[in-house]
């Protein structure tokens, strides 16, 4: 792999940058791997990426139906953050963003993960109730966290409309400062880069159509580009896991629906860090390229359709312009929406599953490019030993036989 | 699997209900997929059966059976037959009618 540094960059320079590789090769499938990995996300590719740097095992394939950054990951606010309720939900976000403080520099590849804060807003008295105790179970878990009054959001954003007589008046809010946003699709090339030069196989336009099973035993892929037999098939896809668990015989928790979001256009640095709001449903940042990303709660239907009911983007823009009356002239450059998996407790499934060697890493909901480097860590392991690491073993299928939900409806902070 | 046209909207669904009539998308609420019946006896189930019931769904990507209230109309609930991929409605009917 070519380094990226300072003095490449000074080296290409000098030629012109015509010297530059692709960052990664165009892999043609074998006919046999150890692990095949369905789903070429950002989810998927940190799987890849562990696999092959913590555990040794590069016979990897990542099969991608479209290309690398097109999907999902390339489709979300790009939130980064950790404050969850419930110590399982905490443990597995907190790895995610401690992984997320070093990435750039572990994968040679500049995600521009930028702490810049996040601030949950509270509306009501109850909100503020719901915030304490979460901020707390947050400081407990070693997150950090602290709640803010009114003043004190007024303070990090000053032209938050703080007055008493809104629908849903600003009482305060809680506050991660080591929370952020990152580059999303710096995150699915630097982990494409980065497991292509372990020797993993990045295999693009190659749709899973099928899952042979011998025995109760997964035995290959049928795929578009031929039969791809592997050890262990790990399927890590967002929009379509109930379609995959249908190829291998089984049902899931999981409903899929549309989340949508918008980019205004550019506008001079006016908001540096990141506000959400549970109740009224929009949350916002600013881009590196200044313009404003804003997103919402998802359709109320399942859909595969890959754009937004109307009535969910009048919502959240009415939300937007009475928290922002600043921005009520903005106008917005795009608009798109993104399929999202979720269950019933807003917790993801990263589990084994009722066959052999098929292991599920999917319904991340809303909340899924946080924890993309924490969600690969943890499969990679899962996947490389066949068991559970202890960060996701509450995160299994069985928890919905066995009643332990991991709730987590109130810090998923989008309606689910 | 994935056979209706695709169909983009621009604006939101037009949902007939069996009472009133075609109304729009924002006069109604969703209530998920149609046709779960609650178990006779959930004693007798075993947790996995008690499981599928409470929280499999079958999530298809093309023609989905579901339930949609008319909330801000005459109230009442009835059932949809929807396409998950085009947002097509091809019919609607009482939840007491038989789908066919």
């Amino acid at each position: 792999m070519q380094n990226y540094s300072i003095f490449n960059l000074a080296r290409h320079a000098m030629g012109g940058h015509r010297g530059w590789k692709p960052a990664w090769r165009e892999a043609t499938p074998k006919s046999r791997y150890k692990v095949i990995i369905v789903g070429g996300g950002g989810h998927g590719l940190a799987t890849a990426y562990y696999l092959a740097k913590v555990h040794g095992i590069r016979d990897v394939a990542v099969l991608e139906k479209g290309w690398i950054g097109g999907g999902n990951t390339a489709r979300n606010t790009t939130i980064v953050r950790s404050n969850y309720l419930w110590d399982a939900s905490a443990a597995l976000y907190e790895k995610s963003l401690k992984l997320w403080e070093g990435l750039s520099q572990d994968i040679n590849y500049n995600v521009m993960f930028s702490q810049r804060g996040v601030l949950n807003l509270g509306h009501n008295l109850q909100d503020m109730r719901d915030i304490r105790r979460r901020v707390n179970a947050n400081q407990l878990n070693g997150v950090d966290g602290e709640v803010l009054d009114t003043a004190g959001v007024k303070r990090l954003v000053p032209f938050i409309n703080t007055s008493p007589d809104i629908r849903y008046p600003v009482l305060g809010a809680s506050w991660q400062p080591r929370a952020g946003i990152a580059r999303h699709d710096a995150v699915a090339w630097g982990y494409a880069r980065a497991a292509d030069s372990l020797g993993v196989d990045i295999i693009e336009n190659c749709e899973v159509t099928g899952i042979r099973r011998e025995d109760g035993q997964v035995r290959a892929v049928e795929t578009t580009r031929g039969v791809i037999e592997a050890d262990r098939v790990g399927v890590v896809v967002s929009g379509h896991a109930g379609v995959l668990a249908e190829m291998a015989g089984f049902r899931l928790p999981i409903e899929s629906h549309p989340l949508q979001a918008l980019v205004s256009e550019p506008l001079k640095p006016i908001l540096d860090t990141v506000v959400m709001s549970n109740a009224i449903h929009v949350y916002v940042s600013q881009s590196d390229k200044g313009e404003l990303v804003i997103g919402a709660g998802v359709d109320s239907y399942n859909g595969y359709g890959q754009r937004g009911s109307f009535q969910t983007m009048e919502h959240f823009l009415s939300a937007l312009i009475e928290l922002y009356p600043i921005f009520s002239r903005l106008r917005m450059l795009r608009h798109w929406g993104g399929i999202v998996d979720t269950a019933p407790d807003a917790s993801p499934i990263i589990s084994n599953t009722p066959v052999e060697g098929l292991f599920f890493n999917v319904g991340w909901g809303t909340g899924g490019f946080k924890a993309t480097p924490g969600s690969g860590w943890v499969f990679a392991h899962t996947l490389a030993t066949g068991m559970p690491h202890e960060i996701n073993a509450p995160f299994s299928l069985e928890r919905f036989h066995s009643g332990a939900l991991v709730d987590e409806h109130g810090a998923a902070a989008v309606a689910h | 699997m994935n056979t209706a046209p695709l169909r983009w909207h621009i604006d939101m669904l037009m949902i007939t209900c069996p009472w009133c009539g075609p109304r729009d998308e924002s006069e109604f609420t969703y209530g998920g997929e149609a046709n779960i019946e609650r178990p006779a006896d959930p004693e007798a189930l075993d947790d996995a059966a008690w499981a599928d019931y409470l929280f499999m769904r079958s999530n298809p990507k093309g023609w989905h059976q579901e339930q949609w209230n008319h909330a801000h109309g005459c109230r009442r609930w009835f059932k949809a037959e929807r396409h998950t991929v085009s947002y097509e409605i091809r019919r609607t009917w009482p939840m007491d009618e038989e789908s066919s």
